[in-house]
Order: structure tokens, then sequence, then C-alpha cells
């Protein structure tokens, strides 16, 4: 955890409340300059209510926020030329070209970048006098994103940046996350993606009922731990195989007919897993011993219900 | 999406805002060429103004009161305000809260105060075209305005703070829907009874005595002492304008919400 005072966001023990409901109830987290931060959580965790808490849009119930040391309330005038903001959605005039509001948004900023360059990596240079409102979802995000970056800011966040874009357009926005970390920006982002906030963020927050569940480097939170995964018939007996298999290891068949065994995956274990099978006559398909996912350690904290 | 073959873009952080006068220029000239890009604003602020001056002109549709032009012109010119002031203004604001785009500006170094004044400027800029399209129409048909300038322009002011301070009211506070609406039946409504082309003489004398009470007609009346008649700084309705401005801008600085 990056120490005081050299932090790009520092939130602590904030509450918010809706009605009686408490959308952030106790939330701290510290996301260090320079530095990816991604706060994974299920819809209605609290993900986006704390981050527009230090956008400066909605004031705290309690506890504390420092915006690159700043109080995003009271410095909102100092804070808001170094920071770069990416709503969940909207924010653009439905009636108004894509490529003027990137302008509009650009002449505030003393050093702004090439709106024309801009545009040209996003993929939207041929869209740059399209009402934002006959853009595609997925170019309104784009539009979106450059939007937040334009001002050269110090630090941006980004609310679910690739919700709803297609796989081509989602690379493209990782890339440039990758740029702007690379270029010394701090990036606050939200996620439901796993696979975002593996590949992007040097720390990852897991937040769920307005709290932080875990956080860590991603290799941190999916720990050393490895398992094994094979496919074979349904229904086979596990008894014989847990008695063989070393103390503390685990074995279960969900869903039928894909098998799980977790525990001190060694070379031993494995002899053991196959020759269970062989002595079954079961050829075991797919064998393969992988690392815990990101989204088996979300799944495990979060739980498997869905949510509104 | 060509990313690998692009120029690489400098994003190493270099933030700054421009000072604050650039800021409201550059958001002023935004909303003014949006203004003008766009039918349904035009059709409001300019043609019917213009259709409505030409057409009870040139016609004898309305039996009016002195010559007909010169009764006219100071009564589109106060309905021009209004559109452009008051539904205009609470119409594409109420959307722009509606849509996030408030907000989103909110996140820019922009500050609030410097929004309002660019929206401010922005309603004066388009009023003065109205002026001059409208004057030039009127000139045309024959309008002889008289009185002094000063008085024209100072109810021209308070006409317009009362107009924008109600636009705001309600762009702020009802949904964007319930502003389009409202604001269009206001509109109808206040053209129909404010003394725009409609005297308000008219009216049975209770009725009247209450619409001389609008802001529409203490400026459409307004305009008309001095343009029509050669009256300098009207009293009752600088008053009633006074009065309106200050209860508009007040309710709109305390109830207007921006999300």
């Amino acid at each position: 955890m990056a120490p005081p005072g050299d932090c790009a966001v520092e939130i602590d023990a904030l509450v918010k409340r809706y009605g009686g409901v408490a959308a952030v109830d106790g939330l701290s987290l510290r996301a260090g300059r320079g530095e990816v931060t991604a706060l994974l959580g299920p819809n209605g965790a609290g993900k986006t209510t704390a981050i527009e808490i230090c956008e400066g849009f909605r004031r705290a119930d309690g506890g504390t926020v420092r915006v690159l040391g700043l109080d995003p309330a009271a410095d909102a005038r100092a804070l808001k030329p170094r920071v770069g903001v990416m709503p969940q959605s909207g924010g653009v005039p439905g009636t108004a070209k894509a490529g003027e509001f990137l302008k509009l948004v650009a002449s505030f900023h003393a050093a702004p970048l090439d709106t024309g360059a801009l545009l040209e990596r996003l993929g939207l240079t041929e869209h740059a006098r399209t009402a934002f409102r006959r853009l595609s979802g997925g170019q309104q995000q784009r539009l979106s994103l450059a939007v937040a970056i334009v001002g050269r800011p110090e630090l941006v966040f980004l609310d679910e940046p690739t919700t709803g874009l297609d796989p081509q357009a989602r690379h493209a926005t990782w890339e440039l996350v990758a740029e702007l970390r690379a270029a010394g920006v701090s990036v606050v982002l939200t996620t439901h993606y796993m696979e975002e906030a593996e590949r992007l963020a040097d720390r990852v927050v897991i937040v769920d009922h307005g709290r932080v569940v875990a956080e860590g480097s991603p290799a941190e939170l999916t720990g050393a731990e490895r398992q094994l995964r094979f496919r074979a018939r349904p229904g086979l007996g596990l008894d014989e195989l847990l008695t063989a298999l070393p103390a503390g290891s685990a074995a279960k068949e969900s869903p039928a007919g894909h098998y799980l065994v977790e525990g001190d995956v060694r070379p031993e274990l494995l002899a053991t897993v196959t020759a269970w099978c062989a002595s079954n006559g079961v050829l075991a398909e797919d064998l393969r011993i992988e690392r815990r996912t990101l989204e088996d350690v979300f799944l495990e904290l979060t739980g498997r219900e869905l949510r509104a | 999406m060509t990313a690998t073959t692009t120029p690489p873009l400098d994003l190493a952080p270099a933030p700054g805002a421009v000072p604050l006068p650039r800021m409201i220029a550059a958001q002023t000239g935004y909303e003014v060429r949006g203004l003008l890009r766009n039918g349904e604003q035009l059709l409001l602020t300019l043609i019917i103004p213009v259709v409505l001056l030409t057409l009870f002109s040139a016609t004898s549709l309305l039996d009016l009161p002195g010559r007909r032009v010169d009764f006219l012109a100071p009564g589109v010119l106060a309905l021009a305000v209004m559109s452009t002031a008051f539904t205009g203004q609470a119409i594409g604001t109420g959307f722009e809260r509606r849509y996030g785009v408030l907000k989103r500006l909110g996140a820019t170094p922009l500050p609030r105060a410097g929004l309002i004044a660019a929206k401010t400027l922005t309603v004066v800029l388009v009023e003065a075209l109205q002026a001059v399209v409208i004057g030039g129409v009127a000139l045309a048909l024959g309008w002889h305005p008289h009185g002094d300038p000063l008085s024209v322009l100072v109810l021209l002011l308070l006409g317009t703070a009362a107009f924008s301070g109600f636009g705001l009211l309600m762009a702020g506070t009802l949904r964007a829907e319930a502003t389009l609406a409202a604001a269009n039946l206001v509109y109808i409504l206040l053209l129909a009874v404010g003394g725009v082309v409609f005297p308000l003489d008219k009216f049975p004398g209770g009725v009247r005595s209450a619409l001389e009470l609008l802001p529409i007609s203490a400026l459409a009346d307004g305009l008309r002492q001095v343009l029509q008649h050669g009256a300098s700084l009207p009293g009752k309705p600088l008053l009633v304008l006074a009065v309106w401005a200050v209860a508009g801008l007040a309710l709109a600085a305390r109830f207007f919400r921006w999300e």
C-alpha cells in the first residue's frame, strides 16, 4: 500500500447514505500515484458512489477523502484542471458534434492534447462531425474517454470505461490506459470485468456492500495456490481419490463431468490423480494445472447470488 | 481501429486551466453555434416572431390601436426576449441536466458561475440578433420607433433577467419532459394573454389588471410606452419586471439542482 501523502486518492472510513441505506459503508482505500487502481465489485457495491465523492459530485456523510492531497469539495477549483473524469454514461449534449464537444473541453485547458490526434487514436476521426446521440454506444464511450484525458490530467477516474465496447475497442482502451500509466498518470477505474482488472491494475480493490472485502495486486489476490482440473465421465466416486491425496487436499465434481482438485499441487499429486484415473479406466481430458483466477477470488468473496 | 499505426500521444501530465474569461468565451461560442444550428430553436426565436409581425402588420386581421406595425413591433420584441431567455433556455438547460451535461461540465475547469455567465451571454447575443432581424423587418414594414434607447435597453435587460430566472428555475427543478411541455405551454399562454399581439384592453377590466402584472405584459407594455409613445423609463412596467426578476433569480439560485 502506498504511504500516506504519496497517494493519488486516499479514502478513509467513507460513509454515504441514500435514505436510510448506506451505499458506502466505512470504505477505506489508497490509490498510489502513477498506478492503475481497479475497483472491482458487483452492481450496487458502492463503486460509483465512492468515485463520485472523489470527483466532487457528491458529499460524504462521514469519513475523509483526499484527492492529490486535496479535499474534492473545498479544493474543487484547484483540482478540476488536474483530474479527468469519465462518467458511466452520457454527459455530452445529444445534439453536439463529437469533435466539437471535445474541442470545447480542450479549450478550457492550458496544454491540451491535440484533439485530432486523440480522435484518430480512438478511431473516431470519421465521426468527428456526427451528433453525439447518433454515435453507437461504444463510440460514445470512447468519446467520453477522450474528453476525460484531453486536458492532460495527473489523475483520471474512469467509471466502467469498457462496458458495452466490442473487443477491438476494449483492447484499444486498455492500450490507452497502459500508456497513461507509462506516462505517469494515476488511473482509478471501476469495472465488472475480471480480465480488465487482472490485465491493467497494479492494485485491485474488491468492494462489496460499500466496503473493501479484499485488496492487493492481482497476483497477491489470486495467491500462489494452484488447482488441477480435468474432464471425465460424470459420477466417478471420489472417496478413493480423496484417501489417496495428501491431507489438506480437496476434490469435487462441479458441474457434472468437470473435476477440480485443490491443495498443494505438486508432481506427486498429479501422479496420484492420474493413477486413480487409470485404475478407474478413465482418460482425463483437458487436464490442466492453473492458478486461481481473479474471478474465482471475486465469486468466493462476493457470493454467487445475482445482484439487482 | 488502427491504434498501432497512429502517432504516439504525449500523455504526460500537463494540467492547467486557461483564465476564466477565455473559458466563458469558449463556452459562449459553443452555445451560440449550437442554438443557431438548432431548427426548433430558430423557429421559436426568429421565425414565429417575424411571421406574427409580418402577418398582423400587413393584414387587418387584428383591430389594433394606432398604426399596426408600431403596436406590433414592441410586442414582438418582448416575445423574442421570452422565447430566448425563458422557453429556449428552460428546454435547453433542462435536457442538459437530464443528460448529465451539466454534471460533466462540472468536472471540467469551467466553474458553475462561468457556465451561468456563458449562458447569460448566449441569451444576450441571440437577443441582439433577434432585435436586428425583427427591427429590420419592422422598419421595412414602415415602423417608426420613438423614445430613448436607454429605456429600451433597461426594459430588455430586466425582462431577460426575469425570464431567465424562471426558465432556469423550471430547468433545474422539473423533469426535462415536463419542462419541455410546461415551457411551451407558458409561451403560448403568455403569447395569447400577455399583450404581445392581442391588445389587453380587449379583456374585461378586472382580468386586464391581473394580466398587466405578467412579466410579458409588463415588457410589451413598457416597450410600447417607449417605442410607440416616446415615454422614458416607464415606472410601472419597470417595477413589475424588477419584482419578477428578483423573485425568479432568487428562486432559481435556491432551488436549481445540477443533476
